[in-house]
């Protein structure tokens, strides 16, 4: 696997607070306004973008997780395990507006079993998409998302990995493609 | 952790691994999430069909189980043998086959006969799932009654749990005792010596026939109820006198040295095995019974259901 870091730490956290005025520009003050990060990775987006928001505005940002193993298309069609992570929304969404947030957008697919899943919490005013890395080019379905941070062209045997501080010990995204004997 | 059941089949608790157990409890966990949302339904099973096969009378398991797979939005058929052609004359596996003909992924089948729900899973295509088979195992029941210790208490590693009653009867008791003991917990059975099997302390729990005793040595109660349409003879003089040496009353519970919890699988005969006052105190945690019984079984039908080839 060839490794090539398409943000590094500079550039990430850069990109967490140009998100966060986006953010702000579309949603004032957030009082009428939940983030809500899908399960598992989308959680850490959500957690560094709730404590820079805060720090911004100066005060408290509803946030929630929510997880989608219940409602995937996948159920019986894949190998992988389907066991469920926690889903926490302790807040009513309805008539709220929700940004779903996500570390990276590729099929499209999570983020339609998202917003079923979401659907089963209320009816939200309005629903956005955030993403942190944006393959493009790459849908399944008619998805886009309305906050991104990084746009990247890859490859379907490409993989995009978002590594955090707090776990991989380091902020980046890198971009892993297979040495061409490999693919 | 492990995130495959290593059955195909749920027929008996004897049969599945501690990894098994906390992987339903985990996926559980998440379903009692699901069916606390204003929407408790998730789209899982859209396209699977569950047939309820009950030869034997059930109120709570029949209505659990249903709920349980409607939740998962699996097609759902209902079967009782007072209404069926078992009463012309069908043997079991006509009456099934009969049935998957009709496309059925999975069966939950009660049965009066020990060993049906094993006879059934090794003859036919489609998984089995064991809502108690005579006087052998419930293991739904099982699996609720400890993932209800364990919500109330923390875990299950290290409790005592006693169990009170017709364990002679009772298939609630012995997928209970292999259940708690795969997950860690010290069992006991206490009731008449009438009651209690010869050699069941072969499966290493305590035998104890005072019930004050028993009390005072557990952390949980779980009350069962005299089976007397499974009992052929007089197993005790009267019910009255069952109910006087046997029966949970507040005034025993209150002069214990500890709050132990208490429990009971249903339907419950209040005045004899337990009272009213002691059904409805706090200490009783038989109403969320009832309620994670839904949220395990859906843990059971996805998990099995995972396993469903597709065609």
């Amino acid at each position: 696997m060839e490794k090539q870091v398409i943000l590094n730490s500079r550039h990430f956290e850069l990109t967490i607070k140009r998100l966060c005025y986006e953010l702000i520009e579309q949603h004032n003050d957030f009082s009428n306004t939940v983030l809500i990060g899908l399960q598992p990775r989308g959680v850490n987006v959500v957690t560094r973008i709730k404590s820079q928001l805060e720090q911004i505005l100066g005060k408290e940002v509803l946030c929630g997780t929510l997880d989608i193993t219940f409602y995937r298309d996948d159920f019986r069609r894949t190998e992988k395990p389907l066991i469920p992570s926690v889903t926490n929304i302790d807040f009513v969404i309805e008539n709220k507006k929700v940004v779903l947030v996500d570390d990276v957008l590729y099929t499209g697919r999570t983020i339609r079993s998202g917003l079923d899943a979401l659907l089963a919490f209320g009816r939200p005013q309005k629903v956005e998409l955030l993403t942190l890395v944006d393959r493009r080019f790459r849908r399944d379905l008619p998805i886009q998302a309305d906050y991104i941070g990084k746009t990247v062209d890859t490859l379907v045997s490409e993989r995009v990995s978002v590594e955090w501080k707090e776990i991989e010990g380091e902020d980046k995204v890198v971009l892993y493609t297979p040495e061409s004997n490999e693919q | 952790m492990n995130n495959n059941l290593s059955v195909e089949h749920l027929t008996g608790i004897k049969d599945l691994t501690r990894q098994d157990i906390e992987l339903i409890f985990k996926t559980a966990d998440n379903f009692k999430d699901v069916i606390n949302r204003p929407i408790k339904k998730v789209p899982s099973l859209r396209d699977i069909t569950i047939a309820n096969l009950f030869f034997e009378n059930s109120t709570r398991t029949r209505l659990s189980f249903e709920l349980a797979e409607k939740r998962l939005s699996a097609d759902v058929v209902n079967f009782s043998a007072a209404s069926s052609s078992v009463k012309k004359g069908e043997t079991l596996i006509d009456t099934v086959n009969n049935i998957l003909s009709m496309k059925v992924d999975m069966v939950v089948m009660r049965h009066p006969n020990p060993g049906a729900a094993k006879f059934l899973s090794e003859r036919i295509g489609a998984k089995v799932v064991n809502a108690g088979d005579g006087t052998h195992e419930h293991p739904t029941q099982a699996l609720l009654d400890a993932f209800s210790i364990r919500e109330a208490l923390g875990e299950v590693e290290g409790k005592k749990v006693v169990i009170v009653g017709d364990i002679l009867h009772s298939r609630v008791a012995l997928s209970n005792i292999y259940c708690l003991q795969k997950l860690g917990a010290e069992v006991m059975v206490c009731g008449p010596t009438t009651l209690i099997p010869k050699y069941i302390h072969e499966l290493g729990v305590k035998v104890e026939h005072n019930l004050r005793k028993a009390l005072e040595w557990c952390d949980v109660a779980n009350m069962l109820r005299i089976q007397l349409e499974r009992q052929d003879i007089k197993y005790f003089p009267s019910l009255r006198e069952y109910s006087m040496q046997y029966g949970l009353t507040k005034e025993i519970l209150d002069s214990l040295p500890k709050e132990i919890k208490v429990m009971h699988p249903g339907p419950i005969n209040r005045g004899v095995e337990i009272t009213s006052d002691v059904a409805d105190s706090k200490q009783s945690i038989i109403l969320q019974q009832v309620e994670n019984g839904v949220a395990v079984r859906m843990a059971v039908i996805y998990l099995l259901a995972a396993k469903i080839e597709r065609h």
